[in-house]
């Protein structure tokens, strides 16, 4: 330790001493007893970070005015209120359970009555596993249901699938209940 | 085999916040180039200090060890004595100063001290405002990391990332350690996927703005932004061609999720289709010479990388082991392939040697995502959660180092590690 503080004392005086030394100043004394080594002189860095344009970014916010009007906060919940509108799914599946067949055929009904009327699946998954391959799991979850409405006849035009993957969940957590209720596409009606 | 577990928290004080920055070594058999980095002479009382950000590049790159300088300060003029350096285990020493030479204004010098040899490796200087210190630092280090390595550093480079906090979502472009993020974006609507663009000024991402999935080309400068794709369905995972002109994509607008080609340079072009298939085809990424895409697939019944000709043609599949092989990303030399991979319920950042074809795990956590090579292909960051939060981590390429970035409160995910940016 004592000896440590000795060289410290020792190269920080070096230091002092040999700090009015200009940079390209060559050839100095080298005090360690060592062979003399050249000082070569700086390079000024070609660019300069202050000439960096790179270094600035210019924000682009969204989240003004927005509010909840983003579609399904306003528009759907009066018409979740009248009719079910979830789906749930299987751990892994986009098969969709007999229990549903019943409302899907009355969003069939509904849509082939109101021709202006446009529908929205939206596709979730559960928090498992990367979030660019769940959107495409939740994407076969939404076309399933499209599917279904088509075969009851609902036209393709009035219908887009698509999905959220694990991006939206309606419980947060990683609890088995949790992921039960965020396996799901949600019919919104536009 | 023991696990050495070396933990060094350097701590810096940022303008706002106490950051803690944590560089882990685990793994024996470890080569590490030890360096002494003096205290810059003149830099005492400032918030950034030189010598802690460069000794902290170094060490993230897990190819150098701190030497602990014991306080020393040294200017760029110094004559160390270069025999003591290397009795203290320091195979190069580092020197410099900052001097302020204006309003706002100062000039960063250092050199470099070969302590083996007994030389003097050279040196540069860096004049710059207040705010551009970290940069300057960062600068430093590339140049001490070529020196040393012969190798490209990519510490002056910038990622850019995804943070959720409260309920909104925030497109960062930050520095390679995470620091100095700045918004390019704001949202309430979750944004997946960024990706640089091969010039290092261009983002493209994923924003569900819109209530659906639509991707972006968002130009950081000017904060001005393109809708690129917005087809009926959804739209995701782009990923840009080495010269930039193309995008690859995710599309469901003509059933199933399936990949596509859209010219980027024109707004009136229609996406050409670059594989069909029954499966989900996804997150497509282009190899260095832009002649193969490697994406991910579960046309065999589960989640597998495969790799198919820009051109079109037969997909052959890259990942053999395991049940869930998502999120690939390859290495600029096109030697390294490293993804996301499910063992045992988990999911780990794994790495195939693509001449070997032989893979393995780079971490004990659970949770990993997203992973993107650094561009001279040593690191990769990624995504993971640590103590419940999600966060960001740089790895070595053998998973022997890595270190925890620091940045913004809240969720951080979705890192993309942009371009070398020419000097």
């Amino acid at each position: 330790m004592y000896k440590w503080t000795l060289i410290l004392a020792l190269v920080m005086t070096l230091a002092a001493c040999s700090s009015p030394i200009k940079l390209n100043e060559v050839n100095v004394e080298d005090k360690s007893g060592q062979a003399s080594v050249a000082m070569k002189t700086l390079t000024p860095a070609t660019s300069t970070a202050a000439g960096d344009k790179k270094a600035n970014v210019a924000t682009l916010d969204t989240t003004a005015g927005t509010k909840n009007a983003t579609g399904a906060g306003a528009g759907t919940d009066a018409l979740a209120a009248a009719n079910a509108r979830i789906i749930y799914f299987e751990f892994d599946s986009f098969v969709i359970r007999p229990e549903y067949q019943a409302m899907i055929e009355t969003h069939a009904r509904n849509l082939k009555v109101n021709k202006n009327q446009r529908i929205s699946i939206e596709g979730h998954t559960d928090e498992r596993g990367g979030r660019e391959y769940n959107l495409a799991l939740g994407q076969k979850r939404a076309d399933s249901v499209r599917k279904a409405l088509s075969l009851l006849g609902v036209p393709d035009a009035q219908m887009e699938s698509v999905s959220f993957g694990k991006e939206k969940p309606a419980i947060t957590g990683d609890t088995e209940v949790a992921m039960e209720k965020n396996r799901r596409a949600e019919m919104v009606i536009r | 085999m023991t696990k050495i577990l070396l933990s060094l928290i350097l701590m810096f004080t940022g303008a706002q916040t106490m950051a803690q920055f944590r560089v882990e070594v685990s793994g024996a058999g470890l080569t590490q180039f030890p360096i002494a980095i003096a205290g810059f002479k003149g830099n005492e009382g400032m918030t950034q200090k030189m010598a802690a950000i460069v000794q902290a590049d170094l060490e993230r790159s897990g190819q150098f060890r701190g030497v602990d300088p014991a306080g020393a300060v040294l200017d760029e003029n110094a004559r160390p004595d270069l025999s003591t350096w290397r009795k203290q285990g320091a195979d190069a020493l580092l020197t410099g100063s900052v001097i302020r030479v204006g309003d706002d204004r100062y000039e960063v010098r250092f050199r470099l001290w070969d302590s083996v040899r007994m030389q003097d490796l050279g040196g540069q200087s860096h004049a710059a405002p207040a705010a551009e210190l970290r940069r300057v630092a960062h600068r430093i280090a590339d140049a001490v990391y070529e020196k040393l390595t012969g190798e490209k550093g990519v510490f002056a480079t910038r990622i850019a990332y995804v943070t959720k906090s409260a309920a909104i979502y925030n497109l960062w472009v930050a520095d390679a350690d995470g620091e100095s993020a700045q918004s390019a974006l704001r949202s309430v609507e979750p944004i997946i996927s960024p990706s640089w663009a091969p010039n290092g000024n261009q983002l493209a991402y994923v924003s569900f703005e819109s209530r659906k999935p639509v991707v972006y080309v968002h130009d950081v400068d000017t904060g001005k932004r393109r809708l690129v794709a917005n087809f009926k369905g959804s739209n995701s995972a782009p990923a840009w061609s080495p010269d930039g002109k193309t995008l690859a994509l995710t599309l469901s607008r003509d059933g199933g999720s399936q990949l596509f080609l859209l010219d980027v340079g024109s707004s009136s072009a229609e996406p050409r289709r670059l594989a069909t298939s029954t499966a989900i085809d996804t997150e497509p990424v282009f190899t260095a010479d832009g002649r193969l895409i490697y994406f991910v697939s579960d046309r065999g019944g589960s989640p597998q990388i495969y790799k198919i000709p820009t051109t079109g043609g037969s997909a052959e599949r890259v990942t053999f082991t395991g049940s869930y092989n998502i999120s690939p990303t390859l290495s600029p030399d096109g030697r390294w392939l490293a993804y996301i991979s499910r063992v045992a319920g988990a999911f780990k950042l794994h790495v195939q040697d693509l001449s070997s074809g032989q893979a393995f795990a780079l971490t004990d956590t659970t949770a990993d995502e997203n992973p993107s090579f650094a561009p001279n292909g040593r690191m990769i960051i990624y995504a993971t959660q640590q103590q419940g939060r999600e966060a960001l981590m740089t790895s070595t390429i053998d998973g022997k180092v890595k270190a925890r970035l620091a940045g913004q409160s809240g969720d951080l995910r979705e890192p993309d590690w942009g371009p070398l940016i020419p000097q």
